[in-house]
Parts: structure tokens; C-alpha cells; sequence
């Protein structure tokens, strides 16, 4: 902090530091910064037998083949199309969650909720894949109450349809993460000084106005902040459940580059394509987190609170 | 109710309150619904529940499906080796988070800046899965134990977590220590680890339901070993079986009788996530701050 020369008595005092911070570094190189050289693989005609140091450098190839690939362009759509529908719903959903919480006037009640709201949060995506089958099925509720309102004639077969997938892993992303996202907003709620409200109320503001002239305003800056950090993970949004939940039925729509990168780097054993296809999702997020970064640099919002 | 002193509910208040108790009676039913149909399921008869109709209440009541799943050899060693991973991983993950927020907070180390910056760098860039997976099989961590609870020991936002954390706490407490001749070990161990029990509770908590919920570790690095295979692996296969034979269902009666995959799914899934709903609302206030302090980042 300050611009204190290192002395020896200093290095020596603080040896315990030094020992822990270097075990700590190793295992941060072997474990985080290693699989990097990996990268290499991409641009070579990759051998096992071979290994990293003496494969064949074949340039771009790999990425030429990859996006000549009429599957990998579609897995990118899907990829991003998933992303960019489940951060606009979670969003809104988390928002309004939060907003409406505040609203309740009976505490016990809002204690209740939000307890119930948090528990989707800690099942795996195993288990509520499961439960979204049973729900979905042909004698789940769903299509029971379908049936029941006379909407359909057959109970639907939601998961044969390429047209239900991405709504169903929106919804299912909504299920699991409104309560637990929306506890960073009722924070920021919380914070937000009391005078405000009290002012708006002299002023004749009902609910609504209070909400749209204080509450928003009020929590803008936490929108704004989480908005451009997940905005950077558009692209990681998307392996459990689309892994869990796809068949062949709806291959077309369901696979990310995640998944991509499973089937044809570990099941088909191509390293080079897997690893390149890996290489264009790490080059885009962080392509788009520099970017996200600098916006909000320029708002000023660096920090959350 | 505390907001009894504004007299007269205006005809938009109303409005506006009847809403509100709408959305979150309709909230909590579709949170809880489908927890509790899973939960009749699981207590009805396999064969009877193909019938469908089963909502909140089995039809016809019967433990066979529990005493099934808790017949069956790979589901307790997947229960055995997730209990184990998560206390193991839980432990190792806290004590090495701890001592590497500890490092970096200290405000006289030389080397904390950089030792910080070179762990936020791994919160955006990795090598990603081949990468990764040619490693640990070169590490020889296929096929072990070690790859549940090694390989994520130390993440950059738990370690930013428990740093913002004890960059809170004053530092003449340290200060004095130090003058009695305390040195780091002590510090560490006997003033700033007491004081920060509760985020390392909160830490605890997501090291924990993370290694209660993995599965996808034990898929790819420990498929061809049996003995290490986990809850929630097993609890996928299930899965795949249910989704694959749904329409043969009937057909996988086996000698007990009535029992369905759909219904021994359904019991495998309430124990798998039983101890999960006995313990967090316990531990709400914990993983609140959590969240709060991890959204600070430098």
C-alpha cells in the first residue's frame, strides 16, 4: 500500500506467507493456468500419441472445418438464443420478484415466500430436469389441466416438439433461480433511504408511482451492474439442462457448445475440434466482458455497493 | 400492518394488494407443487401412478418404492461417496479459501496484489473441458476420488468472498496481537478466523450444495468405477431410464411387484434432496450476506 521498500527482516517476518501464497500458486498453475497450454491443441493435427510437444501444426484448419460445419453454426444460434432468453426472463422475473416481495406488509408472510422461493435454488439441475418431466408428461399436470380447460384434445408430447424446448428451459431457469436472484435487489431495496418513500407519499404517490419514481431508480444501478457481468456469461448459460433435457427429437435446438464440445471432444475423441470449438466461447466472453467492463466503467458503476 | 397509520386504502392500493397476494400464492404453488407430486409419487404405488391423477396426496399409500431404492447396491455407495465428498470437499475448499483470502488481505504483504490478481484472472479464462479433461487424466485423477474434491478446492469468488469479509474486520485487533508477539499462524488462526465464522459458514454452504449436486464429474472422470459413483449420477441414470421406457413402462414390473422406474426415481429424488430441505432455510441469513459481500469485487 504504502511505498515501503522490502526489507530483508520483512521478507523473513512475513516467510509463512510467502511458503502458504507459493503452495497456493502451484496449485493455481497446475490446476487453472495449465489446461491454457492446451489451447495449442487446436492448431495442431493433434495425436495423443503424440501429445502437445510433438504434433503437427496445422494452422486454422480446425476453426476453418468448425465453422464450415453446418451443425457448429446452428449450435451457436441455439447457444445464444438460450443465453439471451433465459437472461431477459430471469431478469424481468427476479426484478419483479423482488419488488412485489417488498410490497408485502405482513412480515411473516414475506418470510414464508421467500423461503419457499430460495429452495429450487439448491435441487440440482438432475432433479428438477426429473421433476419438469413428471410435470410435463402425459398424465403430469400440465397436460391434465390442458385437457381439463378442453385447450387440447391429445395430451401434448412437450418434449418431441422443437418448439417448446427453449420455452421449457426458460421456464425451468426461471423455476429454479427467481427467488435466489432476486435476493441481491431486495438488498438493494433495503437500502434505499426510507425519506424517499416518505417524500413520495407526501407528494400523493399510490404504490405504483412509489415503485416506478423510487423503488427502480433505486435498484437501477444494481440492475445495471449485474446486467453487464451476465451479459459477459451469455454464452456459458448453457450445458446442464439442455444436456439433461435434449433427445433426438429436438437435437436441432437443443445443443450448445458445451454440448458440443462433450460429443465431439470426448465422445467422438477429436481433442483439436473440441478444443477449438472451447477456444471460440472463451474468445467471445471474454471479448464481451472487456466490453461489458468498459461500459461500466463509463457509468461510473464499478461496484456493486 | 405496520402500515396501519395510513388510514384509507385508496381503490389502486386495492388493487394493487389483491395482485400482489395473487402473484405470490401463485408463486409458492408453482414452487412447491412440483416438490410435492414428486413426494406422492414417491409414496403411491408404481403401477397405479401410471394411471396418472396423483397430485398432492398418494392414492394407493405404499413404502415399496424407498425400500427399493434403499435395496439397491449403487444408490447407497452414491450416497456413501456424496456424503463424503461434500465433507471432505467442504473442509479442504474452506481451510484453503481461508488461508488464501487470509494472505491477501494482509494489507504489509508484499506479494497480495499480485497473488489476488492472479486468481481474479482464473474467474474468466480456462482452458475449458478437453483441456481440462486431458490433464486430470494425465494427473492420474481419473478414476479417483481426488477428482470430486482437488480439482475445485480453491475458487477465485469464494477466496473474494472471505476477503472482502475480513478486510472488514478493524485492524488494530491485529495490530496488537502483533505487538505481543503473535505472528501469522496465530493471527490467522486465534483472532481473524474466530471473527469470521459466519462467512466462512456461507462459503460452507455453497462448497457444500455444489458437491451435493455435481454429477457431471463422476460422468465423465469416474464412469468405469462403480465404487465411486455419486447420488446425483445415479440419480441421472434413473432419469435417462424413466425418459427412455416411459411408454414400456408397465413392462419393467420386476419381483416387487409394483414398482415403476417413475415411482423409484421419485423416491430416489426425495432422498436425494430431503437433507437439502432440512438444513437451508436454517442458513438463510448466511448465504444472504454471502451474495451481498460476493457482488464486491475488487
Amino acid at each position: 500500500m504504502n511505498k515501503k521498500s522490502i526489507s530483508l527482516t520483512q521478507l523473513k517476518h512475513q516467510k509463512v506467507l510467502l511458503i502458504w501464497a507459493a503452495v497456493i500458486v502451484v496449485y493455481g498453475v497446475v490446476f487453472y493456468y495449465l489446461p491454457l497450454a492446451g489451447w495449442v491443441m487446436a492448431f495442431q493435427d493433434y495425436k495423443p500419441v503424440t501429445g502437445l510437444l510433438h504434433s503437427k501444426f496445422i494452422g486454422f484448419d480446425k476453426f476453418i472445418r468448425l465453422f464450415s460445419d453446418v451443425t457448429f453454426l446452428r449450435v451457436i444460434r441455439n447457444t445464444l438464443a438460450m443465453g439471451v432468453i433465459n437472461l431477459a426472463v430471469t431478469f424481468f422475473m427476479a426484478i419483479l420478484f423482488a419488488i412485489l416481495l417488498n410490497e408485502i406488509a405482513c412480515q411473516g408472510g414475506k418470510k414464508v415466500v421467500q423461503t419457499i422461493s430460495y429452495l429450487p435454488h439448491f435441487l440440482s439441475w438432475i432433479i428438477v430436469t426429473g421433476i419438469l418431466h413428471d410435470a410435463l408428461s402425459g398424465t403430469g399436470i400440465i397436460n391434465q389441466l390442458l385437457l381439463n380447460f378442453n385447450l387440447v384434445e391429445q395430451p401434448i408430447n412437450f418434449f418431441a416438439h422443437e418448439k417448446y424446448f427453449w420455452p421449457i428451459v426458460a421456464f425451468a431457469n426461471v423455476w429454479k433461480e427467481t427467488g435466489w436472484n432476486a435476493i441481491i435487489y431486495l438488498a438493494a431495496i433495503t437500502a434505499i433511504d426510507p425519506s424517499l418513500y416518505e417524500a413520495a407519499a407526501i407528494d400523493g404517490a399510490g404504490r405504483w408511482a412509489k415503485i416506478k419514481h423510487v423503488t427502480l431508480p433505486g435498484i437501477k444501478p444494481t440492475i445495471m451492474i449485474l446486467l453487464l457481468m451476465n451479459i459477459g456469461n451469455v454464452l456459458n448459460a448453457g450445458f446442464e439442462i439442455q444436456y439433461l433435457l435434449g433427445n433426438g427429437l429436438v437435437v436441432n435446438v437443443s445443443q450448445t457448445i458445451d454440448i458440443y464440445v462433450l460429443k465431439w471432444g470426448i465422445s467422438q475423441g477429436d481433442y483439436a475440434i473440441g478444443t477449438a470449438a472451447g477456444i471460440f466461447k472463451s474468445v467471445v466472453s471474454i471479448v464481451l466482458i472487456v466490453i461489458c467492463n468498459r461500459i461500466a466503467k463509463r457509468h461510473g458503476e464499478e461496484r456493486l455497493f | 400492518m405496520n402500515k396501519k397509520k395510513r388510514k384509507k386504502i385508496s381503490g389502486a392500493d386495492l388493487a394493487f394488494r389483491i395482485f400482489n397476494t395473487i402473484f405470490m400464492i401463485a408463486f409458492v404453488v408453482i414452487t412447491l407443487y412440483p416438490v410435492l407430486n414428486t413426494l406422492a409419487i414417491s409414496l403411491n404405488d408404481g403401477t397405479d401412478a401410471l394411471r396418472g391423477g396423483i397430485y398432492l396426496w398418494p392414492r394407493v399409500f405404499t413404502w415399496k418404492n424407498y425400500t427399493t431404492v434403499l435395496q439397491k447396491d449403487n444408490l447407497i455407495t452414491g450416497a456413501f461417496i456424496t456424503v463424503a465428498r461434500t465433507i471432505i470437499g467442504t473442509f479442504l475448499a474452506l481451510v484453503s479459501n481461508a488461508i488464501l483470502a487470509f494472505i491477501v488481505s494482509r494489507k504489509d504483504f508484499i506479494f497480495a496484489k499480485q497473488v489476488s490478481l492472479f486468481w481474479v484472472i482464473t474467474m474468466y479464462v480456462n482452458g475449458g473441458l478437453i483441456p481440462t479433461f486431458l490433464l486430470y487424466k494425465s494427473l492420474g485423477l481419473t478414476n479417483s476420488f481426488a477428482v470430486y474434491v482437488i480439482p475445485g478446492m480453491i475458487s477465485a469468488f469464494n477466496m473474494l468472498v472471505i476477503r472482502t469479509y475480513m478486510k472488514g474486520i478493524p485492524d488494530s485487533l491485529e495490530e496488537s496481537a502483533q505487538l505481543d508477539g503473535a505472528g501469522y499462524t496465530t493471527i490467522f488462526l486465534k483472532i481473524i478466523s474466530p471473527l469470521c465464522k459466519p462467512v466462512y459458514a456461507t462459503v460452507a454452504l455453497f462448497v457444500a450444495v455444489g458437491q451435493w449436486n455435481s454429477w457431471f464429474d463422476a460422468m465423465l472422470y469416474n464412469r468405469m468405477s462403480d465404487d465411486l459413483t455419486t447420488l446425483q449420477y445415479e440419480l441421472m441414470k434413473l432419469l435417462s431410464s424413466v425418459t427412455n421406457q416411459s411408454s414400456s413402462a408397465e413392462s419393467m414390473k420386476n419381483s416387487n411387484g409394483s414398482v415403476t422406474p417413475t415411482s423409484v426415481r421419485a423416491a430416489a429424488t426425495i432422498i436425494t434432496m430431503l437433507p437439502i430441505i432440512c438444513i437451508y432455510p436454517f442458513l438463510q441469513k448466511y448465504f444472504v450476506t454471502g451474495l451481498t459481500l460476493g457482488g464486491v469485487k475488487e
